[in-house]
């Protein structure tokens, strides 16, 4: 079935999300290799570029999640050294790696996203962080949602329901990142939407639901097999599903992604689908959901893998 | 990946009447598993581990001793001499009391620091960290009291959680275990009607701490033990390693009936050999060596021949004296550097031997907190909370001398010293008020040993 030779999957990096990076890359060089493929799983270190320049791949699919592997660093190291790849362009990446940024990207294309603030650590520091935080709980309220700018995971994420608990969860996401996105919290129902393009424009996966048991689907919740229930499809009203699908396809298309991303939405007990963030290398370890949702659409993981690569090498081409 | 809120609400409006009403959990078995197992989870200071294991990062987290410096070239020619000589026992399986010749070996390393013991006394285990499970398991029912340090090893946390003991805290000083809080710690819990079943102490170079319990204090320490009857678990990894003087007298060697001494070539050979040691009273041998079958039936042979052919071929106490050299070097470099760089407000222990510094930080800043902020400035330590069952230990950090280089040790340092002044520009922006979230448990693994 394979036209594909040497591919490399990219994987681990230096992010604090490296291990579930590399759990991604090894599940996803097993499903290629499952498929055909001649794929080996690579760092992205001192020892890539030799690597590459002595031995080029057909194609790399980029598996690293955060810094580097999500804001474009590594895609545009790809370009210069002229290997295709799967998934977005450097500059895609950096639109949608910045959440702040994608919010706004996405708000002007007529998606619902929660209204937020975003600030850096010394804005805090010059102007006093007592009457930073007290406008911001005058402005959008309480509950909150408090997340770094830039990262994933749920590190240095956590939710806020009084304004006492404000500057202890700044601390924790400004030990992630130095630049903070408040947003008015969302209660409802959590899903993941996948994104696949196959060359015939993106299509949505079947949204999967997200229920953690402790209530919050932090980094625990996501990566214990058995801390998190999903639900696939999503036990939403069909026009929920539709809207969520619908705010998928286009925060993917308007970012300017390629190949395949997965939105994270709540939808709200109105059944209104609110935009939180996009991803461009999505989880692809056990416990992630798009595997979860090619598999409930019928699909096969390693083959629609396959096909991405056969995808990037033509573009290569 | 993705942040998401995660927040989700319970039977909203626009839920439809499942056709799919049972969800997937991915572990089938996850109703299925023992209590104890509920904390065996991912976490966020077990990811951040995973990148300090990095070679980018300058990793003051983990206590790997260099190995580099051992005669690998003379070790390997040893090895494969060795199986060609003698493969058919170092392929076998072998009894659960360990190899006789490497018992006879143990006790003539243990003979330097003053213990003397008979081979029958010793149990050859998986590292002294089986030793510990091993121990726990034959002593500690779920819900009984053991003492230990404040800070302790957290391998034995580690070891003691997973039966579910109650571990009560013994403070130290500088001078190690204070005895006066022992006995009140003991007195206590006789006022409460319960009774600890062991005290488990590091009394050389403390695995965190770094300090060594005084001589004046050992036989006040096998007093009040001996009086209340409680059994002593000493653990003595480090006692080789000391750097200004010679072997404190090993408690075990004044008591035998009333402590179980371990001991590991970890530090002083190689720790992935994975050969450590028990001596104890003979009845508590015997139990650990039908523990320790029923645990793995027996050690692997081949490791035990390797260390009995190192004892028994190279220049063993010479190659002691080579790491002694190195970690000294290494542990000044680290108190020099911490000397010229840290921000005010910080203190430190200065350990005689062994692999750590223990580091407390200005009021207000928590280690634990700081550590995604350390590790994305590519240097690397482990939390204070680690070292403790109880929550204590927010202020304080594990630095480990023993395996980076002194340039990557200063290089550390410095990068060290930069994270903690931001964090101390942080909260004073946004005060002390504790820290939101929660990093997860923090089971020891093995680069924090």
């Amino acid at each position: 079935m394979t036209n594909l030779g040497h591919i490399l999957v990219l994987a681990g990096g230096l992010s604090p999300e490296r291990e579930v990076s590399l759990r991604s890359g090894h599940r996803l060089c097993d499903a290629l290799r499952e498929n055909g493929v001649d794929a080996l799983t690579v760092d992205a270190d001192s020892a890539l570029i030799p690597a590459i320049i002595a031995d080029p791949p057909d194609a790399v699919f980029p598996a690293i999640h955060g810094a580097s592997g999500e804001d474009g660093a590594v895609r545009e190291v790809l370009d210069l050294l002229d290997v295709p790849f799967v998934g977005a362009t450097a500059g895609s990446c950096r639109f949608a790696f910045d959440k702040p940024t994608a919010k706004t990207v996405a708000r002007a294309a007529g998606l619902t996203t929660p209204e937020a603030v975003t600030l850096p650590k010394e804005t805090f520091h010059d102007l006093g962080a007592t009457a930073v935080l007290d406008r911001i709980v005058a402005r959008l309220g309480l509950p909150l949602f408090v997340k770094p700018s830039r990262g994933g995971s749920a590190l240095g994420a956590g939710p806020v329901r009084s304004a006492e608990e404000l500057p202890a969860a700044m601390v924790g996401c400004f030990a992630y990142g130095d630049t903070a996105l408040i947003e008015r919290l969302i209660t409802g129902t959590e899903v993941a939407v996948g994104v696949i393009d196959l060359g015939d424009g993106p299509q949505a996966l079947p949204a999967v639901e997200i229920v953690p048991d402790e209530g919050a689907y932090d980094y625990t919740a996501r990566y214990t097999a058995g801390r998190t229930e999903f639900y696939t499809p999503a036990r939403i009203s069909a026009a929920a599903a539709k809207s969520a699908a619908d705010s998928a396809v286009t925060a993917h298309t308007v970012l300017g992604l390629r190949d395949l991303s997965r939105t994270d939405l709540i939808v709200d007990n109105a059944g209104t689908a609110f935009f939180l963030e996009v991803n461009v290398a999505p989880g692809m370890t056990e416990t992630s959901t798009l595997p979860m949702a090619l598999e409930a659409a019928g699909l096969s993981f390693g083959k629609v893998c396959h096909d991405l690569l056969v995808l990037a090498v033509e573009r290569g081409n | 990946m993705g942040s998401g809120h995660g927040i989700t609400s319970q039977g909203d409006a626009v839920r439809t009447d499942p056709q799919q009403p049972h969800g997937s959990r991915i572990d089938p078995y996850v109703d299925v598993y023992a209590a104890r197992a509920r904390g065996m989870i991912a976490s966020e200071i077990r990811a951040l581990f995973a990148v300090a294991a990095r070679p980018e990062i300058v990793s003051f987290a983990g206590g790997s001793p260099y190995v580099s410096a051992l005669p690998l070239d003379v070790i390997g020619g040893m090895a494969g001499q060795l199986i060609a000589d003698h493969g058919s026992v170092a392929l076998q399986y072998c009894p659960a009391h360990g190899d006789p010749g490497l018992r006879e070996k143990i006790c003539e390393v243990m003979a330097l620091e003053g213990v003397n013991a008979h081979p029958d006394d010793v149990v050859v285990t998986v590292g002294s960290q089986q030793a510990l499970d091993l121990i726990t398991r034959i002593f500690a029912d779920p819900g009984d009291v053991l003492l230990a340090e404040a800070p302790s090893y957290v391998g034995a946390l580690g070891a003691f959680a997973a039966y579910q003991a109650e571990v009560l805290h013994v403070p130290m000083d500088d001078n190690g275990l204070i005895p006066e809080a022992l006995d009140s710690a003991i007195t206590e819990l006789a006022a409460a009607g319960r009774r600890a079943k062991f005290l488990y102490t590091v009394p050389n170079f403390h695995n965190p701490a770094g300090v060594t319990l005084a001589a004046e204090r050992r036989h006040r320490i096998l007093d009040i033990c001996n009086a209340a009857g409680l059994l002593i678990v000493e653990d003595n990894p480090y006692g080789l390693l000391g750097f200004d003087r010679e072997p404190l007298r090993p408690l075990r060697a004044d008591n035998p009936d009333g402590v179980v001494y371990l001991g590991s070539f970890s530090k002083t050979f190689a720790s992935g050999v994975r050969v450590g040691w028990a001596v104890a009273p003979p009845a508590v041998r015997d139990k650990l060596v039908l523990a320790a079958e029923s645990a793995v039936l027996c050690q692997s042979s081949l490791a035990q021949l390797l260390v009995r052919e190192y004892l028994c071929t190279q220049p063993w106490r010479e190659q002691v004296k080579i790491f002694r050299d190195l970690y000294q070097h290494r542990r000044d470099t680290m108190l020099g550097s911490l000397e010229a760089l840290m921000p005010a407000g910080c203190h430190w222990t200065r350990p005689g031997g062994g692999f750590y510094v223990w580091l407390r930080l200005p009021t207000g800043l928590d280690a634990k907190a700081m550590l995604p902020r350390a590790v994305s400035s590519r240097v690397a330590y482990v939390p204070g909370t680690g070292f403790y069952a109880d929550g204590q230990g927010a202020q304080h950090m594990r630095l480990s001398y023993c395996f980076p280089e002194p340039d990557r040790i200063r290089e550390g340092v410095r990068r060290l010293a930069r994270v903690v002044e931001a964090e101390i520009e942080l909260r004073e922006t946004f005060g002390s008020g504790g820290t939101h979230g929660n990093l997860g448990v923090e089971t020891p693994g093995p680069e924090v040993a």
